[in-house]
């Protein structure tokens, strides 16, 4: 009953627009965020904590490379590859970036039609995401077994400065595993709405509560933020 | 005062609403509800700005051409992902300014360290042109 009250989404609660209505919210003796679900709530300070992160991730990069006398490997060559007998620079992480959109699209599709309770073309478009996601992170290691075939090492690679070695194995390797285990918690989920959890009201093996269709939208925004901070590496690490 | 009534009484007519139903459908139904067209038009832009930004690098452009370009595409999919993608666009403002201000600290830390890399790239030059 108590986990049911805490998801209600129905009490309206007008305000003045604007930042007196942010002071009406924050101000005491009352939840900070009507009408988001806990659940979401959560999640949304769990990525906020995640993009200090890679912030932090990224800014050491930046450190790394403006601060070194040696020349920084050009990217466009380092990730260039040879597809039928043509040279072409950065390929595969703009198909990697490709499939990392593609499959944020059918997420937020999935978050669509788990709204409209459409239970199996949700589970189906989240395992479509999961096989993207599981599609991005093979291409990464094909990257990584390549780089590493070269002799990209996180201490010295032949072509330039040593910190970019440290610097994509320590960027990467976190997106990759957020990938992996965003990938693992999409099929996981798929699982419960493909079974009609949500519908019935089936409580959770690990918390006993009944899940809603919340859950699809919570797990979609993990998603999203995946492919959110994709968009910054793709900018800073590779195209910069 | 009245704003804590009003809150009590959402919670018992909620709380009535639990106890009848397992699944409380219409409590959720209001959830994200958009058009599905509106997913697929924004996923067309972000492959289209993706592609933009990897023409960047394929014709080589350099310089301040280069970077600017960069961050206008990377600004522009970031700001799609985040507004329609994960709905921040129909989020209440106490949330969305909660989430999205704090990162803004990032940018003072990436200036601080700017100034600290400049300054070591400095020691660097002087060191390694007097010590050979």
């Amino acid at each position: 009953m108590a986990e049911t009250a805490l998801t209600n989404t129905v009490v309206p609660h007008p305000r003045p627009p604007g930042w007196q209505g942010i002071v009406a919210d924050w101000s005491s003796d009352q939840r900070a965020f009507k009408n988001v679900p806990w659940g979401k709530a959560m999640m949304w300070i769990f990525l906020l904590s995640d993009t200090f992160i890679f912030g932090c991730f990224l800014l050491a990069y930046m450190t790394a490379r403006m601060s070194t006398t040696v020349p920084w490997p050009n990217p466009s060559e380092v990730f260039a590859l040879e597809i039928a007998g043509h040279h072409i620079p950065l390929i595969l992480i703009a198909i990697m970036t490709f499939v990392l959109i593609s499959s944020s699209g059918t997420m937020a599709m999935a978050v669509n039609f788990g709204y409209r309770r459409d239970r199996v073309k949700t589970a189906i478009l989240m395992l479509v995401t999961a096989v993207l996601g599981a599609a991005f992170v093979g291409m990464q290691a094909f990257e990584w077994t390549k780089l590493i075939m070269e002799g990209v090492r996180p201490w010295e690679n032949p072509w330039g400065a040593a910190q970019f070695g440290s610097s994509f194995f320590m960027i990467t390797g976190f997106h990759g595993t957020h990938v992996t285990f965003g990938v693992i918690f999409l099929i996981i989920i798929a699982r419960k709405v493909w079974r009609g959890d949500f519908d019935h009201g089936r409580r959770g093996f690990f918390t006993s509560r009944r899940g809603n269709y919340e859950v699809v939208e919570i797990m979609g925004l993990y998603w999203h933020f995946v492919d959110l901070v994709w968009v910054f590496i793709f900018a800073f690490f590779y195209l910069w | 005062m009245t704003e804590a009534t009003a809150t009590l009484d959402g919670q018992r007519q909620h709380d009535a609403h639990a106890h009848e139903a397992p699944a409380p459908a219409s409590a959720h139904a209001e959830g994200q509800q958009h058009p599905i067209k509106l997913y697929l038009v924004v996923w067309g832009w972000l492959f289209v700005l993706s592609a933009c930004s990897y023409f960047v690098d394929y014709f080589a452009l350099q310089g301040h051409l280069r970077w600017s370009l960069i961050l206008l595409f990377m600004v522009l999919k970031a700001g799609l992902i985040v507004a329609v993608f994960m709905h921040m666009a129909w989020e209440r403002l106490a949330l969305t300014y909660a989430i999205l201000l704090p990162p803004a600290l990032i940018l003072v830390f990436v200036a601080i360290m700017a100034f600290e890399s400049d300054y070591t790239h400095l020691t660097r030059v002087i060191f390694f042109a007097s010590g050979t």
